[in-house]
């Protein structure tokens, strides 16, 4: 697979502060390639960069061959932009929105017609394209908004928090959107808080940090990094709290999650034994006994620090 | 840029000026403000004078082309700032000269349209103009190099729409008064007729004059009002494109 973007030692400051600090990561055709970070990360700045909205203090960006400051309008013709917040123009029309996006992307008007009625009625916005922006929900916005990115059918979309804030249903939708245009062998450039939808639709991740790319990984791949360590999950049949249990050495962290606990431990095997001896010696039984490998959110927790996801 | 790239431009900023009039200028207040603006300042100044009336319809051309075709151009930028509407533009593949130049063709058909009040207000008084084709030229000219005016002012990276109109008027205002409006050329003492000469304004309203009243009533040939609106529509276009270069940055 080509690589359809390449960052290199890219970097942006605001007066002192290196907001994005030298960061080099590549984008393969194809991928759905996720982006996260906690608030003040980077992750916007990058993006902003990426899609040439803002120019790097230093470094290079290619899309596809293209240098984003060498060549803005080669590159920006072959990209669609969904920013986090909803920048449709109000004082217009659904369909005149698109219509507009068509014209500054150069798409015939008989091309543009066709994409415009598809998309809107594929958001389920056709019945509303000649209302006003100004009237619609953050999601109807929402949808507009990315069939606004889709009208130059571009060969990478760049999602800034597509579903933030979303009912379930509008955050479905916009998923299976994406889904489908990968599908298509449209590249998709993700940035998101919510780790589950990252792990559901990313085929790659990069977690930055203070502006830095702390990992950069497939998922699954990222899961095993953080030492092979597990959550055995475990009810008994009458109450324990955390302070009732024996002194376990192979586990690091014992916590209480509604009737259960939960054990973070690097031997598995001779917890479960641990806690089957303890369930015997105290007469009690054991209801609900699970091992839950690290999710996403813990790789990000413990490469962030702090995880203030979000 | 090859042909093919500035024709390609040169299409999507038309897409921006269909933008701008859709959701700017087709506005009942817009246009009434642009009619009625310069009409009463004109009236306020012009009440129980002795003037002929193809003179005073002269004047009111200039000034109505002047704040027509400054009116909306300037708070464009703010507004689209504040809306994030500018974001959209910023990642779309147009170049800033694209999108300042879809603002202007906007304002100019504006400015067009509007300047056709006054020539009917002439008519109404039996003024008939003189010179058509100088009109015109001067007019589609002017438009154009009020409207690049218009731009400069918005160039201040703010998203505050007063503060651009408070310095779109502290400049506008004081051109009226040197510009040969309301007092010919000709009577301003040699001071006012020095500094008539660095308003762009002055040569419109001297080729209204031209054009209304007959070939000896224009201050300076038809080629010294057209070539120095020329070479003003160039100065401000020029500086419009340098200065958001460097302001636009600072909005995104």
């Amino acid at each position: 697979m080509k690589n359809v973007i390449e960052v290199t030692e890219l970097r942006k400051n605001y007066n002192a502060l290196a907001a994005v600090d030298s960061i080099s990561f590549e984008v393969e055709e194809g991928e759905v390639f996720g982006f996260l970070g906690p608030n003040g990360a980077g992750k916007t700045t990058t993006v902003r960069m990426l899609t040439g909205i803002i120019k790097p203090t230093s470094g290079r960006i290619s899309i596809m061959g293209f240098g984003i400051e060498q060549d803005p309008i080669k590159a920006k013709q072959l990209i669609g932009v969904v920013p986090e917040l909803s920048n449709a123009y109000n004082e217009l029309s659904a369909w005149n929105n698109l219509q507009f996006m068509a014209e500054l992307y150069g798409v015939s008007g008989r091309v543009a017609r066709g994409r415009a009625e598809e998309l809107l009625t594929k958001f389920d916005l056709y019945d509303r394209r000649d209302t006003k922006v100004k009237t619609f929900s953050k999601g109807m916005k929402q949808k507009l908004t990315i069939a606004m990115a889709l009208m130059n059918d571009p060969e990478i979309l760049f999602l800034d928090e597509p579903t933030s804030g979303l009912d379930v249903r509008s955050a479905r939708l916009i998923k299976k959107m994406m889904r489908e245009l990968n599908n298509a062998g449209t590249t998709i450039f993700l940035t998101t808080h919510y780790m589950e939808e990252a792990n559901q639709l990313c085929s790659r991740v990069a977690i930055i940090n203070h502006g830095r790319i702390a990992a950069i990984d497939a998922p699954e791949k990222l899961k095993t990094r953080i030492g092979g360590l597990e959550w055995v999950e475990v009810s008994f049949s009458t109450p324990v709290t955390v302070s009732d249990l024996p002194d376990l050495p192979q586990v690091l962290e014992v916590r209480s999650s509604g009737d259960k606990l939960q054990l973070y431990t690097d031997e598995p095997g001779s917890t479960i034994s641990r806690l089957v001896d303890y369930a015997r010696s105290t007469d009690r039984t054991i209801v609900t006994l699970n091992t839950l490998t690290p999710t996403l959110e813990d790789v990000f927790i413990k490469l962030t620090g702090d995880g203030r996801a979000g | 840029m090859m042909a093919h790239d500035i024709s390609d431009q040169m299409r999507r900023a038309c897409a921006i000026a269909k933008k701008d009039i859709r959701i700017y200028y087709l506005l009942g207040p817009v246009i009434i403000f642009g009619i009625l603006s310069p009409t009463f300042l004109f009236l306020a100044f012009m009440m129980g004078k002795d003037l002929p009336v193809d003179f005073l319809i002269a004047g009111l051309m200039g000034m109505t082309i002047f704040f027509a075709s400054t009116s909306v151009a300037p708070v464009i930028a703010p507004i689209e700032t504040q809306s994030r509407n500018l974001e959209r533009i910023a990642a779309a593949p147009v170049t800033i000269t694209t999108v300042l130049l879809g603002d202007v063709l906007a304002s100019v058909l504006f400015g067009i349209l509007i300047s056709f009040v006054p020539i009917l207000l002439g008519m109404a008084f039996g003024v008939m103009v003189a010179h058509p084709l100088t009109l015109a030229a001067g007019i589609v000219l002017a438009t154009f190099c009020f409207s690049a005016m218009g731009l400069i002012f918005s160039a201040a990276p703010t998203s505050i729409t007063s503060s651009v109109m408070m310095i779109s008027m502290m400049v506008k205002f004081p051109l009226i008064f040197v510009s040969g409006i309301f007092i010919p050329i000709s009577d301003l003492p040699s001071w006012g007729r020095a500094l008539a000469m660095f308003s762009p304004l002055t040569y419109i309203t001297d080729l209204c004059r031209y054009s209304f009243q007959g070939t000896d009533a224009g201050y300076y040939s038809v080629s010294v009002d057209l070539g120095a609106l020329t070479v003003f529509l160039v100065i401000f276009m020029t500086a419009a494109i340098k200065l958001h270069e460097r302001s636009l940055p600072e909005r995104l």
